[in-house]
């Protein structure tokens, strides 16, 4: 037994190792000068951690319009898809009326399409509506989430139908039983919800790349892809520039590690 | 009792079903319906500048069908899935696994392994563009102390492909291995308490237990592995050079509508493309999906 812990450790730690090893060394090189970065053999740590790496990335690019871009449309989109996929998804697995089967299967064939087909359409509907390089503009694609909807219904579906019922019996509106039981009651899935749509946002990079022309209102993913057109040879500065890039989104992750898991986890229904 | 099923709808659950339901039929319908009915009509249209499109009936497929480039990126994209879908799941799987035994240290391992999954895709590229500089690149450094390479890593047009698809491992595989232990953890324990007694060994356990239980997820997890390998567009765009041999050997279906609608301008070409993307995954999740009852267990 002893003997099998060990084995499963050591395959742990190797991959653990593989995991990190890009991140620490994205770190150690943003610290090097550009000739300490090429030395061969290379060194692990650099002479003196030189911040000015930081200072010059931060100097060539607007970073706090990305941050400020990249959380407007972060929380956009959140509000916006959590709100009207939980609309949605109690219509779709509490209440019955025609036409809801149909608007079932219309949400799992959107799931099943890949998004590059709607892109250039959504990307002339932005410029139509005159709201390219804005916050409305990233948010566009995600007002409402054919996932979220499925993801919530499935929630919804596990409330017993007691609950409701006794409500109705003491003469309470649906939209009542909607917001002051239901929700309460999905509070995990809306929860699961807003960090997938949270980190996918956060992970976009061809919607932002289309939707945004001036560096000023563009998000992190796409602005950092700039300064690679750039500056493409000084690592030091593109490693600076990674950090400056990625440090939110695993702070936030390390601070609602439990959340973000269980999130994660709930995502992967069965089909 | 099906036949005795109420076909009267109460009022209020109508007039709510719907208002609920509104604002995302609403937007399914401007932003993905009739998006995607767009497409398909740009797709049989020609621009003629400044954003008007006239009908070109199957020219643009017609020059699809006979253009090399294409071919080459159907190509690509079915060599990327094939190699990297495999690999993620049985990674993942691997991973699953190994952190569902009563061992120390879970938190840590996991916290670890979802690192690249918290990434941006785009700093994530620009770490790994660097780890495999073919001059100073850590990898090459390494490799050349047991004396391989140097490996031109980004450049050679026969290998970078192949760097695309490590980072794509690389970042898929904590997503999955958090689905496929949620999955794990609902099997119950007393399963394998039993076939311990039968003496089934910890291999046999897994593929007369684990596999077949956690088929159902395992399922989901292929599936989305798939789809999203179909579209790989990201580590692509970040890491290859644009216009060169090695673009060439590695450009997907999904970087070359990218390329057609939003570089050279060519919307119609580009829908074309992406048209052609959609046909072939619906094609590939439809016959999964045939496949399942041979070896999901529900």
């Amino acid at each position: 037994m002893k003997k099998n812990h060990m084995l499963v450790h050591v395959m742990l730690i190797l991959g653990a190792v593989v995991m990190v090893v890009p991140f620490v060394w994205m770190i150690l090189t943003s610290g090097k000068t550009l000739h300490e970065s090429m030395m061969i053999p290379p060194t692990l740590w650099p002479k003196r951690f030189r911040w000015d790496n930081y200072s010059a990335v931060w100097a060539m690019l607007p970073f706090a319009k990305f941050y400020l871009n990249t959380l407007l449309l972060i929380v956009g989109r959140v509000f916006f898809s959590v709100a009207t996929s939980a609309m949605a998804a109690y219509a779709a697995a509490r209440l019955r009326f025609p036409g809801r089967n149909l608007f079932f299967s219309l949400v799992l064939i959107q799931m099943m399409i890949p998004s590059q087909i709607f892109i250039t359409p959504q990307y002339m509907l932005a410029q139509k509506l005159g709201i390219l390089d804005s916050t409305m503009g990233l948010i566009l694609p995600g007002f409402v989430s054919a996932f979220g909807t499925f993801l919530l219904r499935q929630f919804f579906l596990k409330i017993p139908a007691e609950l409701e019922e006794s409500a109705v019996l003491d003469g309470a509106s649906i939209w009542t039983i909607f917001f002051r039981i239901m929700l309460p009651l999905v509070r995990s899935g809306l929860i699961a919800l807003g960090i997938f749509t949270a980190l996918f946002a956060f992970k976009d990079l061809m919607w932002p790349l289309i939707a945004t022309t001036s560096i000023e209102k563009t998000t992190l993913s796409a602005g950092l892809a700039n300064l690679q057109g750039q500056y493409s040879t000084n690592y030091p500065q593109l490693m600076a520039g990674s950090l400056l890039a990625v440090w939110p989104m695993i702070v936030l992750f390390m601070i609602f590690q439990k959340k973000f898991i269980q999130g994660i986890a709930t995502t992967g229904g069965k089909l | 009792m099906e036949k005795i099923r109420r076909t009267k709808y109460k009022k209020d659950q109508v007039f709510w079903g719907y208002l609920f339901m509104l604002p995302t039929v609403a937007g399914l319908i401007i932003l993905n319906i009739k998006p995607a009915i767009d497409t398909i009509i740009m797709s049989f249209s020609r621009s003629t500048g400044f954003g008007n499109m006239t009908f070109a009936g199957w020219a643009n497929y017609q020059k699809l069908f006979a253009d090399k480039e294409v071919w080459q990126s159907l190509l690509n994209t079915i060599l990327y899935s094939v190699v990297s879908v495999p690999l993620i799941v049985v990674f993942s799987m691997l991973a699953a696994v190994l952190m569902n035994q009563k061992i120390k240290g879970l938190t840590l391992y996991r916290t670890l392994y979802i690192l690249p999954v918290v990434a941006a895709p785009t700093a994530v590229a620009m770490i790994w563009k660097w780890l495999f500089n073919s001059q100073f690149g850590l990898i090459n450094q390494l490799l050349a102390k047991v004396g391989i390479g140097p490996v031109n890593w980004l450049a050679d047009p026969n290998t970078a492909i192949y760097t695309v698809i490590i980072v794509g491992v690389w970042s898929a595989i904590g997503y999955n291995m958090i689905l496929l232990i949620a999955g794990l953890q609902e099997i119950p324990a007393d399963y394998y308490e039993s076939a311990e007694l039968d003496g089934a060994g910890p291999v046999r356990q897994f593929f007369t237990i684990t596999l077949p239980l956690v088929s159902p997820t395992l399922f989901f997890v292929v599936v989305t592995t798939i789809i999203n390998a179909f579209q790989v567009f990201d580590s692509i765009f970040m890491m290859i050079k644009s216009s060169t041999d090695a673009m060439y050997k590695t450009q997907s279906l999904a970087y070359l509508f990218y390329k057609y609608s939003f570089i050279l301008n060519d919307k119609g070409y580009g829908s074309a493309i992406v048209v052609v993307l959609l046909v072939v995954i619906l094609i590939i999740t439809a016959i999964q999906l045939k496949l399942q009852k041979k070896w999901v267990h529900y």
